[in-house]
């Protein structure tokens, strides 16, 4: 087999690409000389390689003023998909979605059909992204087999295969057996994993739709209550507490979710956790029509969540964003609310989102999203060790040339249609976000560029 | 008025004391030889019932019959909706045929606003899962308003499952928008977690609400609650929060007693209460033909008026 360790060899004859004036996670504007795949040289705008005169014959250069340039974004949480139901999305077009939306890495979630589950389902999926070229795909594996809940999968068989996966999930479905939830948990110290646990008791959520409280009340729709997710929360936090364990808690949506996890992590337990962009910015106002692209799970929250999860996040309780970026067809949408599927679009959004909720609120600046998005997120995956997918570096010399340029000051409405995810469930449809995504490097080769698919 | 009614909030005081006004009109006609109006001539009334409500679907054909209405009876059995056709798809057929009014009765919540979006005729909500049955609510306000005279300033007690039910959202809303006070009576397993901000009263204990009720109206206890440990036994139910004799005796001289069936004889409501003179549980029925005629025809003929 292919020895994939080191550099990638497409990414070794790429052309060299100078990127003029970008601010530095929103800092001072400098110059990145991308060769090799790397940062080749990082440096000031005026002393920078350019004025050096050391621009290497060949080198393509792109006028950055203006934009602000973060290390590549790094999704804990996507659904691509594939296999199993590629009328939803495909590798190919949920790494498009990705890129477009300035990421270079992102992991894809296990229940896929087949679920990923053994050796070969996540080695094909991880080569499907290879062989897409967009953005790193790692594979998620599935805790049970067959996400049924009963038994371990063969998560050693995973952790070994080429696909190296170090995050497992059964995410859409909670590991609610408290037995089975230690064991994982155990098991996965051998090779370093952390488990991705979607927090919800199932017994409280049977046939759950929406937030219960005032909307579900009101619109006669049976309720997914806070506590249904709390109490997994704490449960988990005090397994991982005692077998020494690293938990990672999916979408977390509540404000008492936000309180337990930053109980466990002041005990110094490893706990981290994600929130979704959509829980950052939407709340359950919006199911007031019925529209299932509004229907997720967890569902959409109030107010008084959104506020404690945007606080959570930028206290660094919750340690990063993850897109939980979940396409439908347009079939399983257009329907009565109760038997649409849960779910909303993501990756090309997720950047915008962040910067209306997070950034024009004043609650994080550019580095404290580059820290979320990409930094940490990179470390909970365990992409920030060795190896060719490396990620969440910084914008220095020798780091790997994964980042995104990003235009804070474009403002547009969002428009699904224009998406290149395969499906169109986007609940910002319709809503005018800042920003735009302008370019985005994977390891030095551009993969969007002026806003459109480089490749 | 709105050109749907998919909810009792869709109408203003205005809106609603027109619907019971008509109704009350109608009503008349239902004692002449001919029973019947010409004024909905020509144009189409779909029933589109994916529930089982024998009931509620006699009750709309009759009215829309009455004024003369093209009726088509749209259930979910054996139609292709058992193959799978999707709501939008059943829509789209209708449209298709010409329906100026689809009444629907839905199991799950929301459908009306659903086809409201594909459909170009009046959507009326026959019932849509745990959510509304707005012209139920109508009947059940016409009902009280012949009996005791006023709406304003009436107490009404919901008593049962209000947590499953349609019926009482609706009577929520349209009794306040009526100015009548509404006072829920459940245990708290039945009760919605934010039914505090509802605009109503709410009891867990039956037998200090009635003396001070005007109407007490009880609810249908659903057979799959029975076994999804919401209240202990059946029998413990109906001890606590069924209609016997001994309640009715709390309740003041002049109040009546409503129940919009089907009704669980011996469970939420006695046998001798269901059948007693304070009982308008038939006359619920009856009137229930003149309040849909009147949503017909407030929805149908105006907007041919208008055109």
């Amino acid at each position: 087999m292919t020895d994939w360790s080191g550099p990638w060899p497409a990414e070794q004859d790429q052309p060299p690409w100078l990127i003029r004036g970008a601010r530095l996670l929103g800092g001072a504007a400098a110059d990145l000389l991308l060769a090799g795949g790397l940062i080749a040289e990082a440096g000031s705008a005026a002393a920078g390689p350019a004025a050096a005169g050391s621009l290497p014959a060949g080198a393509q250069v792109l006028d950055a003023t203006g934009l602000i340039a973060l290390p590549g974004l790094v999704d804990l949480h996507t659904h691509l998909r594939e296999p199993g139901r590629e009328d939803a999305e495909t590798v190919e077009t949920g790494t498009a979605a990705a890129a477009l939306g300035g990421f270079t890495a992102v992991h894809a979630m296990a229940n896929t059909d087949p679920v990923a589950d053994t050796a070969g389902v996540v080695e094909q999926i991880w080569r499907l992204g290879r062989r897409a070229g967009r953005c790193d795909v790692r594979p998620v594996g599935a805790v049970t087999t067959g996400l049924a809940g009963s038994r371990l999968a063969e998560l050693g068989a995973m952790a070994d295969s080429a696909a190296r996966v170090r995050v497992f999930s059964d995410d859409g479905r909670c590991v609610s057996d408290a037995v089975l939830m230690r064991r994982a948990l155990e098991y996965v110290k051998a090779f370093d994993g952390v488990i991705a646990q979607h927090a919800q008791e199932p017994r409280l959520t049977d046939g759950a739709q929406v937030n219960e409280g005032e909307m579900s009340g009101r619109l006669g729709l049976a309720g997914w209550p806070a506590v249904a997710e709390e109490a997994i929360i704490a449960r988990d936090c005090l397994l991982a507490a005692h077998v020494g364990s690293a938990l990672h808690v999916c979408h977390v949506s509540t404000a008492g979710s936000v309180e337990i996890i930053r109980w466990a992590k002041s005990k110094g337990w490893r706990v981290t956790a994600e929130v979704t962009p959509h829980h950052l910015l939407l709340t359950d106002d919006l199911v007031a029509d019925y529209d299932p692209v509004y229907k997720v799970n967890p569902p959409l929250r109030t107010a008084a969540d959104v506020a404690a999860l945007r606080a959570g996040l930028a206290d660094g309780t919750i340690d990063c964003v993850a897109t939980d970026h979940a396409p439908h067809p347009v079939e399983a949408k257009e329907t009565e609310w109760q038997v649409a599927a849960f779910g909303m679009t993501g990756l090309e959004t997720a950047l915008r989102a962040v910067q209306e909720a997070m950034v024009e609120t004043g609650l994080l600046d550019w580095a404290g999203v580059a820290d979320r998005m990409s930094v940490r997120p990179a470390v909970i995956g365990r992409l920030d060790g060795v190896g060719a997918e490396l990620h969440g570096c910084p914008l220095v010399t020798g780091s790997p040339a994964n980042l995104v340029l990003y235009d804070p000051a474009a403002r547009d409405v969002v428009d699904p249609a224009a998406h290149a995810s395969r499906s169109r469930n986007s609940p910002f449809a319709g809503m005018t976000l800042p920003g735009r995504v302008v370019a985005t490097f994977l390891r030095g080769t551009p993969t969007v560029l002026n806003g459109k698919l480089a490749r | 008025m709105n050109r749907h009614l998919i909810s009792a909030a869709d109408l203003s005081r205005d809106d609603a004391l027109l619907i019971l006004d008509t109704a009350e009109e109608l009503a008349q006609m239902a004692d002449r030889p001919i029973r019947k109006l010409p004024t909905l001539r020509g144009r189409t009334v779909v029933n589109l019932f994916y529930e089982d409500s024998t009931r509620t679907r006699i009750s709309f054909e009759a009215a829309a019959k009455r004024l003369s209405a093209d009726v088509i009876n749209f259930s979910a059995k054996g139609s292709s909706v058992a193959k799978g056709e999707s709501l939008k798809d059943t829509a789209l057929t209708l449209e298709a045929m010409g329906a100026d009014a689809v009444v629907i009765r839905h199991s799950a919540s929301g459908a009306p606003h659903r086809l409201a979006g594909w459909v170009r005729g009046s959507v009326v909500n026959a019932g849509d899962g745990a959510h509304e049955h707005p012209t139920q609510a109508l009947l059940d306000a016409f009902t009280m308003r012949r009996r005791l005279g006023r709406l304003e300033g009436l107490r009404v007690a919901i008593v049962g499952d209000v947590l499953h039910s349609r019926v009482a959202r609706s009577n929520v809303r349209l009794l306040r928008t009526l100015g009548a006070e509404v006072m829920l009576v459940a245990p708290p397993t039945l009760l919605p977690v934010a039914v505090g901000g509802w605009p109503c009263e709410v009891s867990y204990d039956l037998d200090a609400a009635l003396p001070k009720a005007d109407v007490v109206m009880m609810l249908r206890v659903q057979q799959e609650r029975m076994n999804a440990a919401y209240f202990p036994t059946v029998r413990e139910y109906s001890r606590r929060y069924g209609l016997d004799s001994r309640r009715m005796a709390l309740l003041p001289e002049h109040a009546i007693v409503m129940h919009p069936g089907p009704m669980n004889r011996g469970v939420e409501i006695a046998a001798d209460v269901a059948d007693s003179v304070r009982s308008t549980i038939v006359e619920q029925v009856s009137n229930g033909v003149s309040v849909r005629m009147a949503v017909l025809y407030l929805l149908l003929g105006g907007s041919e008026a208008q055109r």
